[in-house]
């Protein structure tokens, strides 16, 4: 064997120049400058938190307390941090490439190759490693709390999940060390990311990447579909589930039909390109509208699949905040549901103009418009829910404010592109971006960050800072509608979504605006990180153990805050819907019991993250054909699971004893806390016990 | 009238806003140029109006219900336990039923009316093109005509185009905004797209599919003239051309823009960035959707557009 062979056979494909650090050091043009720059950035990124656990000493806890455990709601936890750390690159892209557009007139700064690796990560990252991770990561956490579960159906599958969707986010981001990404855009269409256009490693990428993350994301939806139909408390039937729930039972069924024709059109992708296959080719018989219809077989449902539990989130930030029972709660169950069934039948509206018959797109634009009606109902059941309210006007108001006026002009484009007449126009244009932004900003970011900051003092134990999150809740509405909304009359004036430069000069005005929408949501991130560090060093101030601090309506605030992590210390008794409000009203919240009773719970395993690693370095090992490695890691990911199934004991036990002293300590301090009123929620004497506010009450002491 | 009147009052406002700065070339439906655009726009509009009924009540709604609803209005009725009425679910549910069922059938009829498919209706005799999207410049062959053209569309004003399209490299998405909008053009594929310019003019034409680095310079004019002016520009294109023979094809293929062939083969009897061809193989058209589907591989070498392509004769040129 020569040196030439040896190498090769060790590393595959990779070599010292598909490296963007070497690239930059042997062509300083600004692109690879910048590629170079960002590929510094993840190295010492990756050494500086390395550092900062070791200065910490906090290696074993982050192993025992956090990576092996199979709380629901420490993976809920970790699920956040994956997706706030993926957002901070999504949203950094997003500014560059407003920057590069803005100067499109000139031709920009960047090269075309770089700004089309810019817009496949973004879309990459912002929808499958920021959206979906934030979504299962605030599903995780809250769910078994409102059904009063003690953790999922599946907790060790669910540790697999996290560790899924993570190894599909580190591939991402090694691609900015090792070789490059896709420049295919996030749908990957063929023939373009096939073999014969694309031979480097950028699609192959995105393959491995969103492939492996998607089976992360079925097993999810498994999971939390199963644990609502298993593991609720007894008495919480379906229609006493708060709603939230339903949006999440809804999202699950979608994740468990959706993501398969994603990971099947992606594996029959890779037989393409690695196995000589000719799915999607141009020749032998192949064809890349089967890839357009898997790919949106999957592509629309998963939009309804992120915003569904913002809506949920949606409902419960105005209920509470309006301090009033949600209105329409049935018409809101039945409007979820329209929209999950709906979601399957629209896919053919992302292609009107493949050449399909007129009476194709008729049927399909029909059941676009469709959707409308259910979301029309949710958007007034929300507002009826307001109509003779108390409306506290907190940080999760003025994000759900920001989301009723956008999100309804999401909803108007939306109608708008549900026609194929006018789909012909606006298609491939910045109008469609400036649509799909307007749903999942508004919609599905606004309404994860009401949902961060409503939950936010259960996860932690105090509220977040009130007026940062307010700084930062404007930044994003106002850097939204710059951003966004110049975008649609560009679009309007036909300019291609995708376009390093363009050459008329009637853009670049609304180009600039929207440079600084952009500027001003980077602000926005910035407010929020700030917010959560001052939270942090401020949170004996902010504390509110108690577990109460919205006067909340569901089961989760029933808990102290954190809760102990088998959730319950006795399962609760569901008599109502909106259960502690009720239980508050009526004088039966806060009661002792004798049943206390022993628990059993799951231990920690390392499994997950096992899989995790051996999954990331198949990816990689996929990506640069190295394959002693790939048949190394598939051999570790097989051990790994035939090892757990000789483990027996699995599960351990906490005694009443301890368990009855936890929660008698927690209710002692809140008989001895004082309770206040909601004009001072917001303030440090919020312990998290709420003065019952009725109307009645509200009348005699006037 | 009212109704008219807003109407009117809207489409000057957006054309307005969509015409502030724009070039003598015409490059949106807003500012259409044709029938089927102008159909289009009117369609848009109809849409928005017919959704406001909708929207409207919540841009006024909420702040309202903010307001008269705040924490510290005690003097606002507070109903916590209020969460059903069945008169305003039967308005919840109806009124966005009711205009989604107009609204469907609006789409419904002018889906119909404006099938790209569709032939348009005209006293005069249809032009018929066949367009081949490449990497990245695009190639209008007129087989009637014997000519052809890269990056220029000519046509008589007045007279329905009837192009035939396909992409001899990865999928692309032709679009004439001010004219009729897009439909994809893909290999071994063959797409269909009517237009018609109500009167001499120029508009914008380009590929809006991303189909790699070049994609942005995929841009060619539209040019609808008068008739004779049309057949003065067949006859210059006949004059000033050159032969589109096999070697000319195999270098249109190559990834390369508009302006770099026009460095490699243009001529001064053309526009800038612009080649006229004045002998086309008569079947080449067919001949780029059939190399597709001979059953053989079409190996990367071969392929217009993919890494790696080396030239390679697609069919036996008549000047050789």
């Amino acid at each position: 064997m020569t040196s030439d062979h040896t190498t090769t056979w060790l590393f595959g494909r990779l070599d010292l120049s598909s490296l963007p650090i070497w690239q930059a050091i042997q062509s300083p043009a600004i692109s690879e400058l910048i590629a170079g720059a960002a590929a510094m950035i993840v190295i010492a990124g990756a050494i500086a938190v390395i550092a900062f656990i070791t200065w910490l000493r906090a290696w074993r806890s982050l192993w025992t307390d956090w990576l092996t455990s199979t709380d629901h709601k420490r993976i809920g936890i970790m699920y956040c941090v994956l997706a706030l750390v993926m957002m901070t690159r999504g949203v950094i892209e997003a500014v560059l490439m407003r920057a590069q557009q803005a100067d499109g007139l000139s031709g920009g700064f960047l090269t075309p190759e770089h700004f089309a690796e810019l817009f496949s990560t973004h879309g990459t990252i912002m929808i499958f490693f920021v959206a979906m991770p934030l979504v299962a990561g605030v599903i995780n956490y809250i769910m078994p709390l409102q059904i009063g579960a003690r953790d999922m159906s599946f907790p060790v599958m669910n540790q697999i999940s996290l560790g899924l969707t993570a190894t599909g986010a580190v591939l991402v981001m090694s691609s900015l060390v090792f070789g490059k990404f896709s420049t295919g855009s996030w749908a990957a269409y063929p023939p373009y990311t096939g073999l014969a256009f694309n031979p480097g490693p950028g699609p192959d990428y995105w393959i491995w990447s969103v492939a492996i993350a998607g089976i992360g994301t079925t097993l999810s939806g498994i999971n939390f579909a199963v644990t609502i139909y298993k593991e609720r408390a007894p008495g919480m039937t379906l229609f006493r589930m708060p709603l939230f729930c339903w949006t999440v039972l809804c999202t699950s069924i979608i994740m468990i039909f959706a993501m398969p024709p994603l990971t099947v059109a992606t594996l029959m992708l890779a037989a393409d390109r690695y196995l000589d296959f000719h799915f999607f080719t141009n020749d032998l018989g192949g064809n890349m509208m089967n890839y357009v219809n898997l790919f949106w077989l999957f592509g629309h449902p998963e939009v309804y699949l992120l915003v569904l539990p913002a809506y949920g989130i949606i409902s419960e930030v105005v209920a509470t905040f309006s301090g009033k029972r949600l209105y329409g709660y049935t018409s809101l169950v039945y409007a979820t549901m329209a929209i999950a069934v709906l979601s399957f039948c629209v896919w053919l509206h992302h292609f009107f103009t493949m050449g399909q018959s007129a009476n194709v797109n008729i049927a399909f634009g029909i059941a676009s418009m469709c959707i409308a009606v259910p979301t029309g109902v949710k958007v007034y059941d929300w507002m009826a829910t307001m109509y003779r309210g108390r409306i506290r006007m907190t940080v999760p108001m003025i994000y759900v404010t920001g989301f009723f006026i956008l999100f309804v002009i999401g909803g108007l484009t939306g109608v708008i592109l549900a026609n194929p007449t006018i789909t012909y126009q606006v298609h491939n244009t910045l109008f469609l971006v400036a649509h799909f932004h307007n749903v999942i900003i508004p919609g599905v970011v606004f309404g994860l960050l009401a949902g961060i900051h409503y939950w936010f003092p259960k996860a932690f134990g105090f509220r977040l800072h009130e007026g940062w999150g307010r700084v930062s809740a404007l930044l994003w509405i106002f850097g939204f509608s710059f951003a966004f909304l110049p975008l649609y009359v560009v679009g309007l004036m036909g300019m291609p979504r995708r376009s390093a430069n363009f050459n008329d000069p009637a853009f670049e005005p609304l180009m600039l605006a929207a440079l600084f929408g952009a500027a001003l949501v980077l602000s926005a991130l910035a407010a929020l990180v700030i917010q959560i560090w001052v939270s942090v060093r401020d949170r004996d101030k902010l504390a509110a153990p108690l577990g109460d601090p919205w006067n909340g309506r569901t089961l989760e605030w029933a808990t102290p805050s954190p809760p102990p992590h088998y959730n319950f210390a006795v399962l609760p008794q569901v008599k109502d819907r909106d259960d502690f409000a009720a239980a508050k009203a009526n004088g039966r919240a806060f009661a002792d019991t004798a049943n206390y009773g022993d628990i059993t719970m799951p231990k920690n395993t390392a499994l997950g993250m096992i899989i995790c690693a051996a999954a990331t370095l198949l990816g990689m090992a996929l990506v640069w054909y190295i394959w002693w490695l790939a048949m190394l890691s598939v051999l570790t990911i097989v051990v790994a699971f035939v090892a757990r199934t000789f483990m027996l004991d699995t599960t351990y036990t906490i005694p009443a004893d301890e368990i009855s002293r936890e929660h008698r300590a927690w209710l002692a301090r809140v008989r001895a806390a004082s309770p206040i009123t909601r004009d001072r929620e917001t303030d440090d004497v919020n312990q998290g016990l709420a003065v019952l506010e009725l109307p009645e009450t509200l009348k005699a002491s006037r | 009238m009212g109704y008219n009147k807003a109407k009117q009052f809207s489409v000057l406002l957006l054309t307005a806003v969509i015409l502030a700065g724009c070039s003598e070339q015409r490059s949106s439906f807003l500012d259409p140029a044709g029938p089927i655009a102008a159909a289009q726009r009117a369609h848009l509009i109809e849409v928005v109006g017919w959704t406001m009924i909708a929207v409207v009540p919540v841009f006024i709604l909420v702040p309202v219900m903010l307001w008269r609803y705040r924490y510290r209005n005690t003097k606002a009725r507070y109903t916590p336990d209020w969460g059903y009425s069945g008169w305003l679910e039967l308005v919840m549910w109806g009124v966005p039923f009711m205009i989604v069922a107009v609204l469907s059938t609006k789409l419904w009829f002018s889906t119909k009316a404006l099938d790209p498919y569709k032939p348009i209706a005209s006293d005069a005799a249809p032009l018929n093109v066949q367009v081949v999207g490449l990497d990245w410049k695009w190639l209008f062959i007129y087989p009637d005509l014997g000519i052809a053209t890269v990056n220029q569309l000519a046509f008589p004003a007045g007279a329905p185009v009837s192009l035939n399209l396909t992409s001899d490299t990865v999928m692309q998405s032709f679009m004439v905004d001010a004219l009729a909008g897009q439909v994809y053009a893909m290999p071994g594929m063959r797409t269909k797209l009517h237009l018609l310019a109500d009167a001499a003019g120029v508009f914008k034409g380009e590929n809006v599919q991303f189909s790699g680095v070049g994609f942005t310079e995929q841009k060619f004019d539209a040019v609808a003239m008068t008739p004779e002016a049309f057949s003065e520009w067949v006859a210059r294109v006949k004059s000033d051309g050159v032969p589109l023979d096999a070697q000319t094809y195999e270098l249109l293929g190559a990834s390369s823009t508009g302006a770099q062939v026009y460095e490699a083969i243009g001529t001064n009897g053309m526009p800038a960035g612009v080649i006229y061809f004045n002998q086309v193989a008569p079947d080449l058209f067919k001949k780029v959707i059939g190399r597709y589907h001979g059953g053989e591989p079409v190996l990367p070498a071969n392929q217009p557009g993919a890494a790696g392509y080396v030239w390679q004769p697609l069919f036996n040129g008549s000047s050789k």
